[in-house]
């Protein structure tokens, strides 16, 4: 039903593509200057927001510290409300799972609140593997279905879409899987809602097994919380008689009372809304209300993995509001099929590789997928500094390939820059090398920089990625050091 | 007060007129700067593609060049960040507690030259004369890592003859980002082309920046595009004073690279 990210070039080439793509760049750039404006207005009201961050790192912060323990508190005080807990290891334990609970109630078909975790671990994939349909319910988590498509975004999965495209997915599609869309359609956003609504309502009325995510665990209380905006969630969280949601261990908080922070960083964070439209907190089973029979799956699926890495570690921490993509003008401008996974933009080029590791070519390229400009810290809810951990992560690639037998260029440049840098000898020698270089090149060179200096216009071997689209300046023939050492520091009166 | 000048490799090798203009612009202001010539880079391009082993001779010569000085000004953000922010872990990755104990030093006297003009100097206006529409672009390490502010702007505000625009979109990265540049080169020039159109957009005549690195980038397109537009180091337009502005050409206008003796 859905595509799949297996497969997925490297971040470089698939960037390439993206970049080509103008009805993408110009959907992705009006979508997300759109939400990172209404998110710092909404910011911006909020006068102890930095101490609201640091209480939100602070409460993540106390949970992952001592997961075990809070892990336990939760199955417990689950349990005692009647629910009934499993722990999955991996993507394939979790889905075997949700599939086991769907085939006892005898289903080919569940309704799903979207979920993060669940598209993690391919979910719709292996129920429909096992027969059983995975009917998303959220708006764009929909469209993306309808579309054979993939998600593209933490919080709007469709943001690469506009609504002309999304009218024609629906028009198209919607009659292979349920209710068809209305003739007259048109791409009236309120239209394209009520066909979406109406097309749900069918399947919510029918559907016997939900699956969800939640975006917190209270380990006290035994409450799963979801947060959403469309009503979708608590459809699915209230209608069918069994409901199965599958937990990041990530999620917990240690009391009812963490959720307080929490729930005032995350809208602002995300939607740019000052507070929460839908949120919905269950404990266990309420005999008489809602489902009758609860399940929640704890998943490790690499979790521990990143727990284990001091620095990458607070990548745990992330409440997945999606701040960091929309401010990331790398994000804005290829999109999040590029990081080929279901955690695109800077906090999937840290989550990725501190999940799965970096031997994979894919995975290794996005800790690189970043300028380092450092806008996703500064918006980040509980403060993950990803620029750290993307150095971080970098130097895990580079140590992954220290053992190879044959260096890559880069390293072999590495450490010949190396090697020069720690020597103000050697590096002078360099500098005269590059100087007879600037010389020739001023000379000979047939591109002037604005203001006067020499260029090298287009140059071949791996000065191609810098000249193809700058001209580069020719180096000067003398520097600085040498100007130094001529003039005594410019005391000998000529201070050019 | 003992003060060295960190040129940084890039701005030694490719861009020595900024390094002239910091000394020049310091010695009108009273200070002498010193030019310990052990230095040679800050170890960040190592840092930052995650060569940390490599980085660590770097950041050694780094702290051994600097020992001993008050202040170490540096003519780039990006530089004084990797100061400040990135030489503690490569010293904890040496595993050397004499090199931790080193960049303890070390680091927290490394300034960017705005820093070091306006919280150490006390002034904003430095007496520079600069009679040219220009535009400012805060880089990503100063405006986020080091959190310079609307210093640079309050010395270029107060630079007589200027005319200062604000450049649309500012604090979005030009898309340069080190090796990023050339590992990922197609988004670094899908940034570095909102960026120059931004630039454009001011009908400025000059970019002004504190980082040669990411004016190099921005520089390197605009070139390209034959937009007209010329860069320049903050510490140079700072320099620039009637005398050596000579009127209304600009500097360095008509200079070949080559006829620099
Ligand atoms: S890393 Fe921070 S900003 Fe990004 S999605 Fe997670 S919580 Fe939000």
């Amino acid at each position: 039903m859905s595509g799949t990210f297996v497969g997925m070039p490297a971040f470089p080439t698939a960037a390439r593509e993206a970049l080509a793509d103008t009805q993408l760049r110009r959907n992705l750039a009006h979508a997300t200057r759109t939400i990172r404006d209404k998110r710092a207005a909404v910011v911006a009201e909020v006068e102890d927001w930095e101490e609201l961050r640091v209480a939100g790192a602070a409460v993540k912060e106390a949970a992952l510290r001592d997961l075990a323990t809070h892990l336990e508190t939760l199955e417990a005080s689950l349990v005692a409300a009647g629910a009934t807990v499993h722990w999955a290891r991996d993507a394939a334990e979790a889905c075997a799972i949700v599939a086991s609970v769907a085939h006892t109630h005898g289903v080919d078909e569940v309704v799903k609140v979207k979920s993060m975790a669940t598209a993690e671990i391919g979910l719709n994939e292996a129920l429909e593997a096992e027969g059983i349909a995975a009917w998303e319910t959220d708006l764009a988590e929909l469209i993306v279905q309808l579309g054979d498509d993939l998600p593209s975004h933490i919080l709007v999965p469709a943001i690469h879409r506009n609504r002309a495209e999304v009218r024609e997915i629906f028009r198209r599609r919607m009659g292979d899987v349920g209710r068809p869309a209305p003739d007259d359609l048109t791409d009236e956003p309120a239209m394209l809602a009520g066909a979406a609504r109406a097309h749900l309502r069918e399947k919510f009325l029918r559907a016997k097994v939900a699956v969800s995510g939640a975006n917190f665990a209270v380990a006290d209380t035994g409450t799963l919380v979801v947060v959403e905006s469309e009503g979708n969630g608590r459809m699915c969280l209230t209608l069918p008689d069994v409901l199965v949601s599958v937990v990041g261990i990530e999620k917990v908080v240690a009391t009812w009372s963490d959720l307080d922070p929490m729930l005032r960083l995350l809208p602002r964070s995300s939607t740019g809304e000052r507070m929460n439209p839908y949120t919905s907190t269950w404990s266990g089973v309420t005999p008489g209300d809602g489902p009758q029979e609860v399940h929640v799956v704890l998943l490790d699926n690499g979790r521990t993995r990143a727990l284990a890495d001091d620095v990458g570690r607070q990548a745990l921490r992330c409440i997945r509001c999606s701040a960091c993509l929309n401010v990331c003008p790398v994000y804005e401008r290829v999109g999040g099929h590029a990081y080929g996974s279901v955690y695109p933009g800077p906090i999937g080029a840290i989550l990725n590789p501190l999940l799965n590791g970096v031997a994979d070519e894919q995975t290794a390229s996005l800790p690189y997928a970043s300028s380092l400009c450092g806008a996703c810290f500064e918006v980040c809810p509980v403060r993950i500094d990803i620029p750290s951990v993307l150095v971080d992560q970098r130097a895990a690639v580079v140590d992954s390939h220290r053992g190879d037998r044959v260096p890559k260029p880069e390293a072999v440049a590495m450490k010949a820059a190396a090697w020069t840098f720690s020597s103000a000898k050697r590096l002078a020698r360099a500098e005269r090398a590059s100087g007879l270089a600037g010389r020739v090149l001023g000379r000979f060179s047939r591109t002037t920089l604005p203001g006067g200096r020499a260029a090298a216009g287009r140059l071949p071997g791996p000065a191609a990625g810098w000249t193809g689209a700058r001209d580069l300046p020719a180096p000067p023939t003398e520097s600085f050091r040498e100007w130094w050492d001529r003039t005594d520091g410019g005391r000998d009166g000529s201070a050019r | 007060m003992r003060v060295a000048l960190q040129v940084t490799c890039v701005n030694d090798a490719m861009f020595p007129d900024t390094g002239k203009a910091v000394v020049r612009l310091l010695r009108r202001l009273g200070v002498e700067v010193d030019f310990p010539q052990a230095q040679t880079c800050c170890g960040q391009p190592m840092v930052n593609t995650g060569y940390l082993d490599e980085a660590v001779p770097v950041v050694r010569a780094f702290v051994d060049a600097f020992a001993g000085y008050d202040a170490i000004v540096t003519p780039s953000g990006s530089c004084a960040g990797s100061a400040r922010h990135q030489h503690s872990i490569v010293a904890d990755r040496s595993g050397d507690p004499a090199l931790v104990a080193a960049v303890a030093e070390t680091g927290p006297r490394t300034y960017e030259l705005s820093e070091f003009l306006v919280d150490v100097l006390g002034v904003t206006d430095v007496g520079a004369y600069f009679p040219h529409r220009v535009t400012y672009h805060p880089t990503c390490h100063s405006l986020r890592m080091l959190g310079v502010g609307d210093r640079p702007t309050r010395l270029l505000e107060a630079v007589r003859g200027i005319e200062l625009v604000d450049l649309p979109n500012a604090t979005e990265c030009c898309g340069f980002g080190g090796t990023f540049a050339l590992k990922n080169a197609d988004t670094s020039v899908a940034m570095g082309a909102d960026k120059a159109r931004h630039v454009r957009d001011t009908g400025a005549e000059v970019l002004v920046a504190g980082d040669n690195s990411c004016l190099m980038h921005v520089g390197g397109m605009l070139s390209r595009q034959r937009a007209g537009v010329r860069v320049m180091h903050l510490a140079e337009v700072l320099a620039t004073t009637e005398d050596t502005e000579g009127g209304s050409s600009g500097p360095a206008v008509g200079e070949r690279a080559g006829d620099r003796a």
